[in-house]
């Protein structure tokens, strides 16, 4: 028997049919819809008459364009009031399960799909956004569509894809203390690009990535799409299995044994054959900032602000004088200078509930600095939401000085009221930082939680891994 | 969908890497619930010096006159000119969409970012990869040329330049069907329905699980 990658073992189970060129027409089992890149859909499917495949396999909530302030049951902008009303209307019509604003699930479809244990391993897993790479963390075939690839699954529960390469990237060792997987993930970005990752299917491995918490493992498949790579994978192990246990989508009783004893035979096989390989050193990471415009463009806490004129490549070069034009900042400034008006911990790459410990860690007892313009928590699901609560979170939160918001996609992208204002440079726990994500002129740093959290009480970039700050 | 075969058009050229979906069309557009009307607000950040909203009259707003698309030589391009990595960042249909309805129908780039290449097939556009070097011949030639024009042959695979020189391109077989016969992808798909309804069967019988009536509140 050839050994396989996780990857190939994943594909192989879910063809349906193979066209002559390598073309497959895929199975879909998992298919999660929210309001922005639905609505078409759905009227496509009025329009052509057909019906939902497989209603069952799909779970709507709506998160991008909901506002996450308490009053926000009834939504002032007529547009995006519209749009979510839209996406319950066509709940309703195709009979697919929408957890909607009064529901306490509601949240970031990222969030909800894996804290319901509707995704699974094994799965293949559909949404119209690219961050669906984060489900890759249960060792689910997961990737991001754009609208008429929504309403083909919506109609055939298949899409005709074609197959990737497999990347893997081993991380030994162990991170340091303070220095978490999205640390990590960033320093793969800068490692690998924007683009780098494209046409492949990254398997992260190695004791690094073993040692992370399933949430650890979510950020890293999310910000795999950051690379270019839209599938993010980690093999099944007990972390996986634990986490799944009784929730509410999850097999239960006989099923759940036979469902666990298939699961752990998706892990790749020994001398399985990559296409590129990538080795890390988990030691060497440390919390990381992003400068530039692109994810890729990031430096460690304790390095400078990076000089073009020490770029050798002219596009390269070109590149960086703009990102630093649009940053408003100076070649070799000491990122620990970088100082911030806003503040934001939240997004499907770091808004669950270790998440939020981790931030409320670095606040308890202090104060935001007098700087800070407006520093938001937005809890990525309401779940999520009432455990922080349960757990004394909020209130650490609130005493420091943030604002503690409802559940949704909030400043990550700016397209609710949560923005940023032209020249306003924002500490971010999202996934992208290209000119204008969160709003026009709005200057984004991604870094970790805790770095986010750190940053809030100094005004400023801290290393959260040095003793005093 | 409109069938593409060929096209003789003018080349618009956009000299930067990495363009993200969200400066091809941003978030505030994406709320509109139609697929169409977006190409009023292509690439809306860059070409015009105002904020821009949705609903807005787009006939009064000051525009950036340096920005490619304002320009009177580049009225009417039907071809996009661009740089490495086209297309990266959010998975929204709707940036082909806005390339579509302002009057693009072929893009020419090194690269582009995976989701992004997959929906021009979706919408009748066709995205050619070109090595490199020979963009960067082709910008300079466009910059300089005022009304230069390229014909592109899918069914051969070529783009004939002015001067008679002529460049293959690379494309996947089933997707250059496709746009070729301006298919219903859908269609296509739902003919295999009995073969989709016999691997349901046998999936249910590796992993009953996920065929089980899920719990619901």
């Amino acid at each position: 028997m050839t050994p396989l990658t996780l990857h190939e073992k994943l594909w192989r189970r879910h063809v349906v049919h193979q066209f002559g060129d390598g073309t497959a027409l895929l199975y879909i089992d998992r298919h999660l819809v929210y309001e922005v890149t639905s609505p078409q859909a759905f009227e496509g499917l009025r329009s052509s008459e057909r019906k939902v495949w497989r209603a069952e396999t799909v779970l709507a909530t709506a998160d991008h364009n909901v506002p996450t302030v308490a009053s926000r049951k009834r939504i002032a902008d007529p547009l995006s009031r519209a749009q979510v009303e839209r996406l319950t209307r066509n709940c309703q019509e195709f009979g697919v399960t929408e957890f909607g604003l009064n529901d306490r699930r509601q949240g970031i479809i990222h969030v909800v799909g894996p804290e319901q244990g509707a995704t699974l391993p094994g799965m293949t897993v559909v949404a119209g956004d690219s961050h669906t790479s984060t489900h890759g963390a249960f060792a689910a075939l997961a990737f991001g569509v754009g609208t008429s690839e929504v309403e083909h699954v919506l109609a055939t529960q298949c899409l005709p894809r074609k197959p990737m390469r497999s990347m893997l990237v081993k991380v030994g060792g162990q991170l340091s203390k303070g220095v978490t997987a999205k640390d990590l993930i960033l320093h793969i970005i800068h490692r690998l690009g924007t683009g780098g990752g494209a046409g492949f299917a990254i398997e992260f491995a190695g004791s690094a990535v073993r040692a992370l918490s399933m949430e650890g493992r979510m950020t890293l498949c999310n910000m795999a799409m950051e690379a270019g790579a839209c599938v993010g994978l980690i093999a099944v192990d007990d972390t996986t299995i634990d986490y799944i246990k009784d929730r509410p989508f999850a097999p239960k009783g006989a099923l759940w044994d036979a469902a666990v004893s298939y699961w752990r035979s998706l892990v790749s096989d020994e001398g399985a054959h990559f296409d590129k390989t990538l080795l890390f050193d988990a030691a060497k990471v440390q919390p990381m900032v992003t400068w530039g415009t692109s994810p890729d463009m990031a430096v460690p806490i304790a390095a400078s602000v990076p000089d073009p004129a020490e770029e050798s490549d002219a596009a390269k070069c070109r590149a960086m004088e703009a990102a630093l034009r649009y940053m408003g900042l100076t070649p070799l400034t000491p990122i620990a200078a970088i100082r911030l008006d806003k503040v934001f911990i939240g997004s499907c790459t770091n808004a669950r509930i270790e998440d939020l410990r981790d931030a409320a860690d670095e606040l308890r007892g202090k104060r935001i600095a007098p700087t800070i313009r407006q520093a938001l928590v937005v809890p990525g699901s309401g779940l999520v939401k009432a455990q922080a609560q349960q757990e004394g979170l909020d209130e650490v939160f609130k005493s420091a000085g943030f604002e503690w918001r409802e559940p949704g996609c909030s400043m990550c992208l700016g397209m609710n009221e949560d923005r940023l204002n032209p020249g306003e440079r924002c500490a971010s726990t999202s996934n992208r930082n290209f000119e204008g994500r969160q709003g026009r002129g709005g200057r984004s740093h991604l870094v970790s939680p805790r770095m986010a959290a750190a940053a809030a009480v100094a005004g400023r970039f801290v290393d959260v891994t040095s003793g005093g700050n | 969908m409109e069938p593409f075969v060929s096209l003789d058009g003018l080349v618009v050229p956009i000299d930067r890497p990495n363009i993200d979906t969200d400066a091809i069309i941003p978030k505030q557009f994406l709320k509109s619930i139609q697929r169409t009307g977006f190409g009023q607000n292509l690439f809306d950040e860059w070409r015009y010096l105002d904020n821009g909203e949705p609903g807005q009259s787009h006939a009064n707003r000051p525009r950036n006159p340096d920005f490619p698309l304002n320009q009177a030589r580049y009225l009417g391009a039907s071809i996009l000119l661009a740089r490495e990595n086209f297309g990266c960042g959010s998975s929204r249909e709707h940036a082909v969409w806005a390339l579509r309805d302002w009057g693009i129908r072929a893009l020419i780039a090194p690269s582009y970012a995976d989701i992004f290449f997959g929906n021009c097939f979706k919408n009748g556009m066709l995205p050619i990869r070109l090595d490199a070097e020979v963009v960067d011949a082709l910008f300079d030639k466009v910059q300089s040329h005022v009304g230069y024009r390229l014909r592109i042959d899918l069914p051969n695979q070529t783009v004939l330049k002015p001067d008679g020189a002529c460049l293959e391109f690379d494309v996947d077989g089933t997707r250059k069907q496709r746009l070729l016969e301006g298919l219903d992808d859908i269609a296509v798909t739902l003919q295999f329905s009995e073969c989709i309804r016999e691997y349901e069967s046998r999936r249910r019988s590796l992993e009953p699980w996920l065929f089980a009536s899920n719990s619901r509140a």
